[in-house]
């Protein structure tokens, strides 16, 4: 047998995308910012690494009301949200959903390149961090050297169901995700055992009752339990100990998955060269730059002297923050500062005229 | 005001006072008792108020709600005696609490 080439995933041609902004965060504030942008003219581009707009609202407290959002005495984290949504839509600002800007440096015009870890690449004339707590990564469980085996035997999302075949696949939580893989693995997997620390599901009750047939008939095992420990070496797992109410149990395990939900990481930002302040990006308060000339920070990641952690106060930035831009994007032209309910010009853009 | 005991891993204890109405968590945070994190403020929408009941206290302080327990999923070392802080409301049938804080904040 002939030794062929390891196999390469087909590379998209990706044309650089071209634009004025790039938002960084479709949370409340990322959002109003593309509101701001958008009546002075300037298109932007949002990425998030949530597969959706809403970030800490959508994410964290959909359900949950908010009562001190001005103008709105009560309003829920996704109403806000798809409220947002409705406002920004004569823009046309374009979604780059579960990507993550990885790299970010300045070219030899002024403009800055940033690119994604999906790929996708940028040049803008500003960017826009609007990151809010930071980037929602999957929660690493705390035990003893998991790290080494991250990407290698313990993975917190999977992107091919192939990966999964013949391995001894133990899934951790009690979730829609944890349900979703283990439906989805339970055919591939040498084993597939689901182990969550007590016997009720979060997940959508169908996912649940599909489940619990897949036990019922032997195709998967499920431990009511927690993980303690993993066994392996050289970052490949072999089995977990699982502390269940009969004592502990070590259960031969190849592929781990974790499904602990979402924690906010500040990620890739740290590493621009940025000034910050506790891990928050230090601005001006007259237009919200950072230390560098045309990366602007709004919301919950930037910090300034009084700063709160509003939303009122990150849509408060977000106006000030277009202004600056402005001069930025369009050095030669002059801003004329307008109000929506006499300018026609602001009236045209917003589609109501 | 309502005493609370909060018990470390390593076994030292920390006494605090608290008024009534607020939660456990609230009274960690305002006397800066180490090792609770409440990330989302108190907001049921993470896991790291995390607590351990003492036996004693399990009566009275009660089990978790069903929105609490979905959340307590995100927590690790879950017993039967977790409770997540912030969702322990502080009133005089409690004064003398006892709680032990986890080796540490999922």
């Amino acid at each position: 047998m002939s030794v062929t080439a390891p196999a390469q995933e087909a590379t998209t041609s990706t044309e650089i995308i071209e634009t004025d902004a790039v938002v960084i965060g479709a949370g409340p504030c990322g959002l109003f910012a593309i509101f701001e942008l958008g009546l002075l003219d300037i298109k932007a581009h949002v990425v998030d690494i949530l597969d959706r707009a809403g970030g800490q609202c959508a994410e964290l407290y959909p359900e949950k009301p908010i009562y001190d959002v001005p103008a709105l005495p009560t309003v829920t984290g996704q109403e806000l949200t798809d409220r947002l949504m409705e406002q920004i839509k004569p823009f046309g600002a374009e979604f780059h959903f579960s990507e993550q800007i990885s790299t970010l440096s300045r070219e030899a015009d002024g403009r800055f390149r940033l690119t994604t870890d999906a790929g996708t690449e940028f040049l803008t004339k500003v960017v826009i961090v609007a990151a809010g707590g930071g980037s929602f990564t999957p929660k690493r469980p705390p035990l003893a050297g998991i790290e080494d085996y991250e990407g290698k035997s313990v993975f917190y999302s999977v992107r091919k169901i192939e990966q999964m075949r013949g391995k001894d696949v133990v899934i951790v939580g009690g979730g829609d995700s944890a349900l979703d893989w283990t439906l989805n693995l339970a055919p591939v997997a040498n084993s597939l055992t689901l182990v969550h620390r007590r016997d009720e599901f979060r997940g959508a009750p169908h996912s649940v009752d599909k489940m619990r047939k897949l036990v019922a008939d032997g195709s998967v095992r499920l431990l009511i339990g927690q993980v303690t420990a993993l066994e392996g070496a050289g970052g490949e797992l072999s089995s977990l100990q699982i502390k269940t109410a009969n004592g502990v149990e070590s259960v031969p395990c190849t592929a781990m998955l974790p499904f602990f939900g979402l924690t906010m990481k500040l990620g890739p930002v740290a590493d621009w060269g940025l000034n910050l302040h506790e891990n928050l990006i230090h601005v001006d308060t007259e237009r919200f730059e950072t230390s560098e000339k045309g990366i602007f920070a709004i919301g919950d990641i930037n910090w300034y002297p009084g700063k709160l952690k509003l939303i009122l106060s990150g849509f408060h930035e977000a106006a000030l923050m277009a202004q600056a831009a402005h001069r930025i994007v369009y050095p030669d032209k002059k801003l004329m500062f307008q109000y929506t309910t006499s300018s026609s010009n602001l009236q045209k853009k917003l589609g109501v005229k | 005001m309502t005493k609370i005991t909060f018990i470390q891993p390593d076994g030292e204890g920390q006494t605090v006072e608290a008024e009534n109405g607020l939660t456990v968590m609230e009274a960690a945070k305002l006397n800066d008792v180490a090792g609770i994190e409440a990330e989302c403020g108190g907001a049921c929408a993470c896991a790291t108020c995390h607590v351990y009941v003492e036996q004693a206290w399990r009566e009275k302080v009660g089990k978790p709600s069903e929105m609490e327990e979905d959340m307590l999923d995100f927590a690790f070392d879950v017993r039967e005696e977790s409770r997540l802080s912030c969702q322990i409301k502080i009133s005089d049938a409690l004064d003398g609490l006892v709680v032990r804080v986890p080796e540490k904040q999922f």
